[in-house]
């Protein structure tokens, strides 16, 4: 059994809910077919369990080291980026004609969620790479790209976002970095940024920092913000690597978990001589991050789907191997304990998992297929659902995978609260989710302030057509009646209360509206998320080759989702519907 | 120099293997179906002897229903130049295997057969043997070093006392032990290249092999569930169960 994510689970969310192989209908994935995309995710697989598994403890427990001149990570992690480098996974999304292989976005997803599950630490300085090589790639000039993209590509160099500073986290409109143009056509950068994943390391020949800053009289907010390419050292038009960029690693922070990747301090400009290069327009910097973001936050949201997933299938094994107790029903000393998932309330603790993380990870991939139909496909109204989801494709697996994780802990007792096994780390490192890549509070205003009315309100039309359609199938089968009833029934509310949100927000009551914004994106998750968990049972009945135990599983899954999830979410919508002041209401001083 | 490889098709080895409820055989519906792990050893030393510029051509040839393609493609994205299939829907016996083996290694003259020493399915550990015996060549078996030299190959052998070195003239075979190599993963690009490379399908029939079988599998029986472990006070209390229970000492 793999330990990364239950093959047949990835196999049936693939082939039959996402219908992979009919991406290679699309020009772009016509040189695909079902077996290339099972040996692609083959080798993922088997770099993730080969070069990112074994070390996942190892490098939380030795924490990169900086000795005031270089930063040093544990060995494994330079061999795990070979590896991943090298089987062409950090260019695959691209063009054959920039060195990619066109893999769809649905594949990638699911080889990174291998990859996730194994090691995110580890993962993650693939993962900038590849982020930040997509923004230069869309944005940045020929001499740019032939400078700096084709190195990230092949693994030489890797590739950071310099955003967040000390005093400017949330609010971006603020930041302070300033730029300054030099008579080269370049600029001088100065400034410092904090928690800067991967912003110095000893993996890759050279580093790539994508820095948002501020051009000398930039108007004030957004609107005066740009991206810059700050290299850690310059490169000349060989290709090669020459001086030493003024960038400076001003020390390390330490984390509670995700401890394998560094996070810097960056001082750029200490010395006055920190050179970027403008990518694209000037002031044009947080929207070209925001193609960035927008990936990379759905790449969150998959990090802690698999974070999760690997928790839920650590306890499960865990419970099924651990005698303890006896059936209610015996009080006989003399027969041999059961395993505790023979516990009613052990088996609890793994259902609710179960339907956090498959959950999620469908969310995850469903994002993926509408990459893809939007992408390769053409298809713009398969965009606009991906720009209302994204939200909370983050913020749902953020929010539930630490929760399944938390779950996890507790099936294993006092084993689950020791660092003899994973989950304890699996908890801590899913924790950071909910914070970086924009917070679960800036997700929600996000969503309730801006997503929903994006398009006029398009996005959560097509939502609910694609709903309608599950809804349709999945009332023939009689096993999904009372599931069906009990979402139908949910459904009307949920689309009255957001009709009055957006009525409120047009009225000017936004303080009042968005007070609430971080519950209304949970409600919205789990309504999603129940909708596709209807989805799964539905399609898992309609295809006869599945094991009856893997059946029934979503099935119970789904019923457990439906009867426990929702109603939360509907007792929630009535507060929202009073138009609940109690968060807007409390005065500071009373805290 | 020519090598053929000869890969099969086997459940992967990451699969918790079911027995059918008859007992007929192992329940293959549905499972993951992977190249095995010995059979891509061999395929890495034949592609790791091209690399170093000792063999021109490596062939992989796989023996099963349509589906073994997959692992033929597998094996091409690691390296291999083309592939033979012979498409049978009934799997062969060791035996058949080797006779059909033997009819492609007449057909292809290749100085060097690479086999792996036995399938993870079936564990007979004989092909290879059989096909030598045939085929009328030297054979170094379980081999964990492979030198070609000349016209000769050095073989290092895992037997039960240590290493073995045998020196065979070529045309020879060779089975893989596990220490061989560690075999590489297919990079994308390969994957990709590996679907354009050549595939000949050929049947036991047109090679004039009859793969009716000698054997039969009467039943098949999964392994009895390993009992749980005791914790033992000290050593005199493990000596004990170990002489009395386990009856090992
Ligand atoms: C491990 C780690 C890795 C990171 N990697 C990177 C990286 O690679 N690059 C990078 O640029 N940054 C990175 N970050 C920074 C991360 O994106 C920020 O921490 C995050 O955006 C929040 O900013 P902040 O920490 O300043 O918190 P603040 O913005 O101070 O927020 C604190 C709290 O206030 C809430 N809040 C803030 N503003 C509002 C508002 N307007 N309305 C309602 N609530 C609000 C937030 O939701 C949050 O709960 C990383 C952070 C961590 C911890």
């Amino acid at each position: 059994m793999s330990k990364l994510v239950q093959q047949q689970d990835l196999e049936f969310l693939l082939n039959t809910v996402f219908s992979a192989e009919a991406l290679t209908q699309y020009e772009r994935y016509a040189d695909y077919d079902q077996e290339a995309f099972t040996s692609v995710l083959d080798t993922a697989r088997r770099i993730a369990e080969t070069h990112f598994l074994p070390h996942n403890a190892k490098a939380d427990a030795h924490e990169p080291q900086f000795d005031g001149e270089h930063v040093t990570t544990i060995p494994e992690v330079k061999t795990a980026w070979q590896h991943y480098a090298e089987s062409g996974l950090l260019s695959a999304r691209h063009g054959y004609a920039d060195g990619g292989m066109q893999l769809p976005a649905l594949i990638s997803m699911a080889c990174n969620a291998y990859f996730m599950a194994a090691n995110p630490a580890t993962a993650a300085y693939p993962f900038l790479t590849s982020a930040a090589a997509n923004v230069i790639h869309a944005f940045a000039a020929e001499a740019q790209k032939h400078a700096f993209l084709e190195p990230m590509f092949s693994g030489r160099f890797a590739g950071t976002m310099a955003l967040t500073e000390p005093d400017v986290g949330s609010s971006l409109g603020d930041l302070t970095t300033k730029a300054t143009p030099h008579d080269d056509g370049s600029y001088r950068l100065k400034g410092q940024k904090m928690y800067i994943s991967g912003g110095d390391q000893d993996i890759t020949e050279n580093i790539v920092h994508l820095v948002l800053a501020r051009i000398e009289g930039a108007p004030a907010g957004v609107k005066g913000i740009s991206m810059f390419i700050v290299p850690k050292f310059l490169v000349d038009e060989q290709g090669q690597c020459t001086e030493r960029n003024d960038v400076k690693l001003a020390g390390l922070l330490h984390k509670m978990g995700y401890r394998g990747t560094t996070s810097t301090v960056l001082s750029f400009g200490e010395q006055g001589a920190c050179v970027g290069y403008l990518v694209g327009e000037a002031g044009h910097g947080l929207s070209y991050m925001f193609k960035m973001m927008n990936e990379a936050r759905v790449g969150v949201g998959l990090g802690a789907a698999m974070i999760g997933y690997r928790g839920y299938l650590e306890s499960l094994a865990y419970a099924k191997d651990r005698p303890q107790g006896r059936r209610a029903t015996n009080r006989d000393p003399a027969t041999k304990p059961v395993a505790i998932i023979e516990h009613a309330d052990v088996r609890r603790m793994l259902l609710q998992q179960k339907a956090y993380v498959e959950g999620s990870l469908a969310l995850c991939l469903l994002a993926a297929r509408l990459v893809d139909e939007h992408e390769a496909g053409g298809n713009a109204e398969s965009g606009i659902l991906l720009d209302l989801l994204t939200p909370v494709v983050k913020s749902y697996p953020s929010f539930y995978g630490p929760r399944a994780n938390d779950l996890a802990i507790q099936v294993l007792g006092g084993a689950g609260y020791i660092r003899e096994y994973p989950v304890e780390q699996c908890y801590r490192d899913n924790r950071l989710n909910p914070i970086h890549e924009g917070t679960h509070g800036i997700q929600g205003l996000d969503l309730l302030g801006r997503k929903l009315w994006q398009h006029e309100g398009k996005g959560l039309k097509l939502l609910l057509e694609r709903i309608q359609v599950t809804l349709n199938a999945a009332t023939k089968h009689s096993e999904l009646r009372e599931t069906v009833a009990l979402y139908q029934s949910a459904l009307k509310p949920f689309m009255t209360t957001t009709v009055e949100l957006g009525q409120s927000l047009l009225s000017g009551k936004a303080e009042e509206t968005l007070a609430n914004a971080s519950v209304y994106l949970d409600i919205m998750g789990k309504y999603v998320v129940g909708w596709l968990w209807l989805e799964m049972a539905s399609k898992a009945l309609e295809q006869d080759d599945l094991a009856a135990e893997f059946v029934q599983g979503k099935l119970q899954a789904a019923r457990y989702f439906m009867r426990w999830e929702l109603p939360e979410a509907e007792l929630h919508l009535k507060r929202l519907q009073a138009g609940d002041d109690t968060f807007l209401a409390t005065k500071p001083e009373w805290l | 120099m020519k090598i053929l490889v000869a890969v099969k098709r086997v459940i992967d080895y990451n699969v918790k293997v079911r027995v059918k409820a008859d007992q007929s055989d192992v329940d293959l519906s549905n499972v993951k179906m992977a190249l095995n792990p010995f059979c891509e050893i061999a395929v890495e030393e034949a592609v790791r002897l091209k690399e170093k510029g000792v063999a021109e051509e490596v062939v992989v040839v796989s023996i099963g229903p349509k589906a073994c393609q997959e692992q033929i493609r597998t094996a091409l994205a690691l390296g291999a130049d083309r592939g033979i299939h012979v498409e049978s829907d009934v799997a062969p016996d060791s035996l058949a295997v080797a006779k059909i083996l033997n009819k492609i290694v007449a057909e292809e003259a290749p100085q060097l057969v690479i086999l792996g020493k036995q399938s993870i399915d079936s564990d007979n550990n004989q092909t290879g043997q059989m096909l030598a015996a045939l085929a009328d060549m030297p054979q170094g078996t379980f081999a964990s070093e492979v030198v070609v030299d000349g016209d000769k190959v050095q073989v290092t052998r895992e037997v039960d006392g240590g290493l073995q070195t045998v020196e065979l003239t070529l045309p020879a075979i060779v089975t893989t032990d596990l220490r061989l190599n560690e075999p590489r993963y297919a990079s994308l690009p390969n994957i990709m290249k590996a679907k354009r490379k050549p595939l000949g399908v050929k049947t036991p029939d047109e090679l004039g092999v009859s793969i009716d079988s000698k054997v039969s599998v009467l039943k098949v029986e999964a392994p009895a569930e390993r009992s749980a472990g005791v914790k033992v006070a000290d050593i005199a209390e493990l000596v004990e169960k170990l002489k009395n229970e386990a009856k090992v000492l």
